[in-house]
């Protein structure tokens, strides 16, 4: 059994196509990602998943069952973190945590006997009675995150789960996930940081202006298709070293003010740059997000 | 029955803020009805058979369970469903867009209700009703509440902003006040705006209570609640039709 899966999701807002024709397969126990620039239809196709926008087309069977006809009975076991906290402010720590219990029918007690263990996963033991407004963003992270395990779900859904966090607060929430999938948790989260996908996800799938363009693990998606080296080369001249870079490296690209070579073996390149005392430049291994900028372009999105 | 728990989320809050809550719901009311009612009472004998005091309490009971009623499904709803995006977080959980509008209505009515309930003590304190026929307008208040509190809920679903509601407030709600024999028996009215008036809630809602403040038995019983019933069906099925478009586009 699939803990997720999808074929051939559409949805349109207007006259725009948001999704068009998504597969997705999510097995237990796997942390997968859906990466993709701003608009990219990330956030439209997790609430496609979760029965909470109904697709034009399609078919989504979430951990077994058909959404959105029955998407009502998946939810119960599952967990959700959205991209803007929505905690309720009227309620302190806690109370957010027992009032949320309730929206899933579970007895006052026993919700109740959850609280403490929650709030210290979340590193918010002793500030049970803590306003909302009182929290800082992470701690606020955290308690979503503590929200949605209320009922201790099978699949957690996250939706950027770090964005807007210091990396104090960012690492946090990571260690807290990978707990969370060593328990045996599935998780599926959308994110455009690629140093997020690359330390949480088992698989990943790009997606691009409604569709996926590409998906595997992290190291298969680096191999597959970008040159595992790296020059960024920055400086008076840049321009002219380009045109001359070409023969020099396969793949050649420039983001404003850096040319970008890559190549398997990038010693005849360095070779040259030591000869060029007015460019400055970076050697490293290609990233995922070499990956992500070939694959989704450098254009600004918006 | 899930609804329950999105009314038992809004009692909650509702339950730290009590006293500030029942003030300022009860405070206009009340203050209009002694102003008003000591004032002008002073200077009429009788309205239909009874002291304008006892006339404009049961009106005033009626108005006063309307505009609870509207604010809290209107005002207070919105800022949940847009403010505070408490309904999207609600809707993770396994309810429905269905399930958070009944508890909305249901809760607005409760509250609604309460205002009601606690201007009746008041009329009965000061013994402006002595028949114990007014024990019946209790039920009635909890249907005007829910006709007002499901026909405010429209108006929030479709609301973008704040400013939407006092179109409302104001061309709907204002005349329907004056209109309605809250202040003064609506017979007086030319023929064309007392027909108005009778197709409108809360001259059902006053035809009720007001013979039962008087101790009387009211009549054309089984019209007037049929209005408010259908108010509170239809108000329920419009908002549920634009929350889900709203909601599950």
């Amino acid at each position: 059994m699939t803990a997720l899966r999808a074929r051939g999701l559409r949805k349109s807002y207007a006259t725009q196509e948001v999704v068009s024709g998504i597969d997705l397969d999510v097995a237990p126990g796997e942390c997968f990602g859906l990466l993709g620039p701003n608009g990219a239809g990330k956030t439209t196709t997790l609430r496609l998943c979760l029965g909470l926008s109904h697709p034009d087309a399609g078919e989504i069977e979430l951990l077994g069952e058909p959404v959105p006809a029955r998407a009502r009975e998946a939810r119960r076991r599952i967990g959700v973190v959205p991209q803007f906290d929505n905690l309720d402010p009227d309620f302190t720590v806690a109370e957010n945590l027992l009032v949320f219990g309730r929206y899933f029918s579970m007895p006052a007690a026993q919700v109740r006997a959850k609280v403490p263990e929650l709030l210290e996963f979340a590193g918010l033991a002793g500030r049970e009675g803590a306003r909302i407004s009182a929290l800082s963003g992470g701690m606020k992270r955290r308690l979503t995150l503590a929200r949605a395990l209320i009922n201790d779900p099978q699949l957690l859904v996250l939706d950027e789960p770090t964005t807007g966090l210091d990396p104090q607060a960012r690492h946090l929430i990571w260690e807290r996930l990978r707990r969370l999938t060593q328990e045996g948790k599935t998780l599926v989260l959308t994110t455009h940081f690629m140093e997020e996908a690359e330390r949480l996800c088992h698989r990943l799938a790009v997606m691009d202006r409604g569709r996926l363009i590409a998906s595997g693990s992290p190291r298969e998606l680096i191999a597959e298709h970008i040159e595992p080296q790296v020059v960024e080369v920055h400086g008076n001249g840049f321009e002219t070293w380009m045109q001359h870079a070409r023969s020099l490296a396969p793949r050649v690209e420039r983001a404003g003010d850096t040319v970008f070579a890559y190549a398997v073996d990038v010693a005849p390149i360095i070779a040259d740059l030591r000869g060029q005392p007015e460019l400055s430049y970076l050697h490293r291994p290609a990233s995922l997000e070499d990956v992500f900028l070939k694959l989704t372009g450098r254009d600004l999105r918006d | 029955m899930r609804w329950i728990a999105v009314w038992q989320r809004n009692f909650l809050v509702w339950r730290k803020l009590v006293i500030a809550s029942v003030l300022t719901n009860l405070a206009d009311p009340l203050i209009l009805l002694f102003g008003l009612g000591y004032g002008l009472g002073a200077l009429l004998p009788s309205v239909k058979g009874m002291s304008y005091m006892a006339f404009f309490a049961a009106g005033t009971l009626c108005s006063a369970t309307m505009f609870t009623a509207s604010f809290e499904s209107m005002f207070s709803g919105f800022s949940r469903m847009h403010g505070q995006k408490t309904w999207d977080a609600i809707l993770y959980a396994p309810l429905t867009i269905d399930d958070v509008v009944a508890g909305e209505i249901i809760w607005a009515a409760s509250k609604a209700w309460l205002s009601g309930a606690t201007i009746l003590a008041v009329v009965a304190v000061f013994g402006l009703a002595t028949s114990p026929l007014v024990v019946l307008a209790l039920p009635v208040a909890f249907l005007v509440g829910l006709a007002f509190a499901a026909v405010g809920m429209i108006m929030t679903v479709l609301a973008r902003n704040w400013d939407f509601f006092s179109f409302y407030m104001t061309l709907i709600m204002t005349p329907m006040t004056m209109v309605s024999g809250v202040f003064f028996p609506a017979e007086q009215l030319p023929k064309p705006v007392l027909a108005v008036a009778q197709v409108l809630p809360l001259y059902h809602g006053v035809e009720l209570v007001r013979p039962l403040v008087a101790g009387r038995v009211p009549s054309g019983v089984a019209l007037h609640i049929a209005v408010l019933l259908v108010y509170a069906a239809a108000g329920y099925a419009i908002t549920i039709m634009f929350a889900r478009r709203r909601f599950s586009a």
